[in-house]
């Protein structure tokens, strides 16, 4: 019976720990992590049950209250979403199980309020990936950041007005996203998700859909941080303390890219966004211009933190330029990149935090080849994160690199190839500068210096980072399973096209 | 010619991953040096003898394949031993034993940092040049290329100088967006074709092009394959990658990274295009233009060089070129040639630069200027060196003389009397640059030179081996590896449409 | 139907595009932090109105079953979801509201100030 209520059981659960936590934790702190780290543990497990269940007998259709569509609330959990909630979960756990100790050192005495709120924030990211009620989605997204703008609140001095910017611009976004669903709404006259697929088709000539539309891209736009409207993500991310960077950055946007294709794939439909209206080659546009500043951008940061920021700018621009491509191609490269880039961002994210926790500083410039000595493990991992976000065979970047180039040659985009073969250069340039202080003695540096002890960071720490690390070449050998699953969440007659 | 059949053999599976096995041994010894670099023998000896019971089968027109896994849809991680990848492979494990026991003797000598590093680095290499030359298709060939240029990268920047901090980067430049436009090659290739898998004669057969996008398809490729290739005008990281320690330059920039550009420019040519399709589209000219102005240009700049190693490197370069040149001949005398320079020119090239370092670790002299006299205190060295240098001019009995004579019949077959011109021409050239080099070892008084001896037997022994093995396979072609059997067959695989 | 039918008939959009127009002048033109969280409010008003407003039907009560009106008629009644969905959108908001105080009383703390050009000036 489990797996019937599954679809309701993952939210919920969260939504439980959030606030079971500052109740118990008003009894006994240290209770905080270990409640978030069990909620994780579990739900990571359920996913995974999940995500096979539906493999072998086909999508879960939950109803809220046993109430039919339209007029009830309907959560689905099909192959997209239940792959994209496996995703998340597993990230998800693993920033958990790290970030015991950055937690207890950057925000001493906040535990309990912390992990209550990363455990609503896992509420609204699992919310807004299983809901199949386009309402309902408001309310999750509103969640989620509401969530987010208080852990990113917390961070250094700086944090607060960047979190302030956040919740401004992520509210426009939301806004814009009800105003959309509202014409919809009005138009239809339902919200439910499939139920709109159905219908929509009947009335493309009508302005106000396109307006909807439009309302809505931009709206879940803003949540994704496609360029231009990634203004909030920089200063957000850096200003965060560690752990919550690190649990944000590779799933948060993540979330709003599963949204954004689900809108727009299942639906307004893949013949209406991308052959009636050309908002795909729109949303391709601005992407590839993302991945183009957003690299440009990393390589002039000198702040660690900060160019994995810009880095995150650019590589959203590869599942937005996936999604403009509407082939299937470019739907395999956008699906595959939200896994990698979520494995290559959580390792990348989490190996700043880990500097940050033993060095005090997450600064570029400062680093040297002793820190090769002392973290030999973490450096390895982010020497593995590094190439696979450059794209290097065999590790996973390349591949989601493959797909999106063969989709932007199926659509003979030449400019787009060219986006993403250039792009891969400039990441190599801000990943290799890294690694070249880390790797290599400054020919600068004096030759005497005194012998450098081992000081790797806590196991606790280490073996997420290692774990992800494996993960992202083991996603690159097995890439094949992967996609030909992501066959499967292709909406139908995404190949007569 | 028979056809090609195929037979599955795990062989060419663990070929390419018994270096790679013994990385994490060699990084867990780091602390016994003699355990450590026992690990590297043991490699390079499995090696060898793995890719030597594949030739038999080979010799017979029988390739080994093995699929490790379907990677993309269509295109399989698939490892094919034919008869071109396993003349390449034969080579390059074959020399990497003679490497191996020379490096011991280079890092020692020369009290060498981070040998750990370089040895691990070097087995990474050599697996990823195993994986090139067995690669059934340009998706896996594409992944070992570019593991084959990470790999090398550590190697390059070994000395960590300024100077090798700059050739790294040079070297990632060039290295890296070849890399990306191979990529995008490959990415084209598979939407007109379907397929990826390498296949003599060309995939293109049934596919129709406009001529404009067959050359821009064949621009990419050659961007992509030439730079490892040395094709100028893409060549200049190859003289800065000379600031690697010398067995690097020996057995990655003379042969294993090096010929595994020219490598793919032969599966491109040979195993993508195709002759026929090449000739229709005049695609060998352009390679041909490419390939001649490149030997005529090198051998020049190799002139002007006063550091033994760059003289070398632009040596390198020229020589590449012979093999890319005799390929586009598309003739049949012009493709052996070209196929049977990639292992003339391998013992010879490697033979010279094993001396250069010789040199280095022994005496601390780069430079030509200061190479007078030599000859007296390392005769061995010197000797080895000579017949290297008259090899490379293209001098009977020394193998690179085979290898030129067919490249120049193969001209003439081809109606290219320009191409003997050049390849002449180039003759003299390598004359005018290397024998000023032996004329000042033999018959110049040198100083400063009393307190020293031959160099190192761990570098000597191999020194002379590959000298030997040069005038051995100038004699007998067909000697131990039937190299020419080999090639003559693979030209004839490929050209069996004209 | 002729211009004047056309605003006046739509008296009520036309209402809320100025509200959402105010509202996103606060958002982006004011340098007063409050303000600018004033704006957001107005903007959030504004998608809620015009949820109420397109909900409303001529000749329509409340959606609460009386004797003599027919249920079987849905013309008879106001749509009541869109004001369910508002009554959460309200909630939203007001969650928003509070967080958003309780960052810029960070801000203040950190800074003494709420003007967002002095705020830029202290950050460097």
């Amino acid at each position: 019976m489990i797996e019937k209520n599954l679809p309701a059981i993952i939210p919920l659960l969260f939504l439980f720990a959030s606030l079971i936590i500052p109740l118990l934790g008003v009894w006994k702190k240290n209770l905080a992590y270990p409640i978030a780290a069990l909620t994780a543990l579990t739900s990571a497990i359920l996913s995974l049950y999940g995500f096979v269940f539906v493999i072998l007998t086909g999508p879960i259709n939950y109803y809220f209250g046993g109430w039919i569509p339209p007029v009830g609330i309907e959560y689905v959990y099909d192959h997209l979403s239940s792959f994209v909630v496996l995703v998340i979960n597993f990230v998800a756990l693993f920033v958990i199980a790290y970030s015991y100790q950055p937690v207890e050192k950057e925000l001493p005495g906040k535990q309990t309020a912390y992990y209550s709120v990363v455990m609503l924030l896992l509420t609204g990211f699992n919310g807004m990936i299983i809901t199949g009620d386009l309402f309902n989605l408001y309310v999750f997204i509103e969640i989620s950041s509401l969530a987010s703008y208080a852990l990113i609140g917390v961070g250094d001095k700086k944090a607060p007005f960047a979190a302030f910017k956040y919740l401004i611009i992520g509210t426009i976004g939301a806004s814009f996203y009800l105003l959309g669903i509202g014409y919809l709404y009005f138009m239809s006259g339902t919200l439910n998700m499939n139920d709109l697929y159905n219908i929509l088709p009947h009335m493309n000539d009508s302005p106000t859909i396109i307006v909807a539309l439009i309302l809505i891209v931009v709206g879940l736009g803003i949540k994704m941080a496609i360029f231009p409207m990634h203004g909030w993500l920089p200063d957000s991310y850096t200003h965060a303390p560690s752990s919550s960077s690190a649990l944000i950055a590779p799933i948060g946007t993540k979330v709003g890219a599963y949204a954004m294709i689900r809108l727009l794939y299942f639906v307004f439909g893949l013949n209406y966004f991308s052959q009636e209206l050309a908002v795909s080659d729109l949303i391709a546009i601005f992407s590839s211009a993302g991945i183009i500043f957003g690299s440009i951008l990393a390589i002039a940061q000198k702040e660690m933190k900060r160019m994995l920021a810009y880095s995150s700018v650019a590589q959203i621009g590869y599942i937005g330029l996936g999604i403009g491509l509407a082939n299937p191609f470019g739907f395999i490269g956008a699906v595959l990149h939200l896994l990698n880039h979520a494995f290559m961002k959580a390792t990348l994210f989490m190996v700043a935090g880990s500097i940050i926790t033993k060095e005090g500083h997450s600064d570029i410039f400062k680093f040297d080849d002793t820190y090769r000595k002392k973290y030999p493990w973490t450096m390895a991992a982010f020497t593995v994160a590094a190439l696979s976000m450059v794209g290097l065979p065999p590790l996973a970047g390349f591949f989601s690199k493959w797909y999106l180039a063969l989709g932007t040659i199926e659509n003979s985009s030449w400019l787009f190839l060219a986006v993403i073969l250039i792009s891969s250069l400039l990441n190599a340039v801000y990943f290799f500068r890294i690694l070249e202080k880390v790797y290599m003695k400054s020919p600068d540096a004096s030759e005497v210096k005194e012998e450098v002890k081992r000081n790797e960071i806590q196991f606790s720490m280490l073996m997420p980072i290692l774990v992800l690390a494996i993960g992202l070449i083991v996603l690159g050998i097995l890439n094949f399973i992967i996609v030909e699953h992501i066959y499967k969440m292709m909406p139908e007659g995404m190949f007569s096209l | 010619m028979e056809i090609i059949s195929t037979y599955n053999s795990t062989i060419p599976f663990y070929a390419v991953m018994v270096s790679l096995l013994a990385v994490p041994l060699i990084i867990i010894s780091r602390s016994n040096p003699n355990l450590r670099e026992g690990w590297t023998i043991l490699a390079a000896l499995v090696k060898f003898v793995l890719v030597l019971t594949l030739l038999p089968a080979a010799l017979e027109g029988k390739a080994a394949v093995f699929n490790i896994l379907e990677i993309a849809p269509g295109v399989e991680l698939a490892l094919k031993a034919d008869q071109f990848g396993i003349f390449f492979a034969i080579i390059a494990s074959g020399l990497w034993i003679f490497t191996s026991f020379y490096s011991i003797g280079y890092v020692r000598g020369n009290n060498e940092k981070k040998q750990t590093r370089y040895f691990a680095s070097f087995a990474v290499c050599l697996s990823a040049t195993i994986g090139i030359a067995f690669s059934a298709n340009l998706l896996t060939f594409i992944i070992f290329y570019e593991v084959l240029t990470i790999a090398t990268y550590p190697l390059v920047i070994h000395k960590e100088n300024k100077e090798a901090i700059a050739a790294g980067r040079k070297y990632l430049l060039y290295t890296l967006t070849a890399g990306v436009i191979l990529i995008a090659a490959a990415g084209l290739t598979y939407h007109y074709t379907n397929t990826l898998d390498f296949s003599a004669g060309g995939i293109f057969s049934d596919v129709n092009l406009s001529k404009d996008a067959v050359i821009v398809l064949f621009m990419l490729f050659l961007a992509g394959v030439g730079v490892k290739a040395g094709i100028m005008p893409l060549h200049s990281w190859l003289p800065a990658a000379m600031a690697a320690p010398t067995p690097v330059s020996a057995l990655l920039h003379a042969v294993a990274v090096v010929k595994s550009g020219v490598f793919g420019v032969v599966r491109v040519v040979g195993f993508v295009f195709g002759p026929e399709m090449m000739e229709q589209y005049g695609l060998n000219n352009i390679l041909f233009a490419f390939a001649g102005t490149t030997i005529i240009l090198a051998s020049l700049l190799a002139f002007k060089q006063d550091n033994l190693k760059r003289r070398l490197a632009y040596s390198t370069v020229g020589h590449l070129s012979y093999i890319v040149l005799g390929v586009s001949l598309l003739s049949t005398s012009g493709f052996t040639g070209g196929i049977m320079h990639i292992s003339t020119h391998a013992t010879m090239k490697i033979t010279l630069f094993f001396c250069a370092g010789a040199i280095y670790v022994n005496l601390h002299r780069e430079n030509i200027s200061q190479l007078d006299g030599i000859a007296k205190v390392m005769p061995w060295t010197m000797g080895a060196f000579t017949i290297g240098s008259i090899g490379l001019a293209g001098i009977p009995p020394i193998n690179g003389f085979i290898s030129k004579w067919f490249l120049g019949i193969g001209s003439l077959e081809a109606g290219m009397d320009i191409g003997l011109t050049i390849l002449l021409l180039s003759g003299l050239l390598n004359a005018g640059y290397f024998f000023p080099i032996i004329y000042r070892a033999y018959f110049k008084e040198g100083s400063g030179l009393e307190n020293y001896g031959e160099a190192n037997k761990l570098m000597v022994v191999p020194i002379t081996i590959t000298a030997v093995l040069s005038v051995l396979f100038g004699l007998f072609p067909d000697l131990f590896f039937n190299f020419f059997d080999l090639a003559v067959s693979i030209t004839t695989d490929v050209m069996k449409g004209l | 139907m002729n211009l004047f039918d056309f605003i006046a008939g739509h008296y009520d959009y036309w209402f809320i595009i100025i509200l959402l127009a105010i509202g996103l002048y606060g958002m982006t033109v004011k340098k007063n932090l409050v303000k600018k969280l004033i704006g957001m409010t107005i903007f959030q008003a504004a998608v809620i109105l015009f949820y109420i407003s397109s909900a409303i039907k001529a000749d329509a009560t409340v959606p609460i079953i009386m004797e003599n009106l027919s249920v079987d008629n849905p013309a008879n009644y106001i749509n009541p979801l869109p004001h369910a969905l508002m009554l959460t959108a309200i909630v939203v908001g007001v969650a928003t509201v509070g967080v958003a105080f309780t960052l810029l009383i960070l801000i203040y703390k950190n800074y003494k100030t709420l003007d967002e050009n002095e705020l830029l000036e202290l950050m460097k």
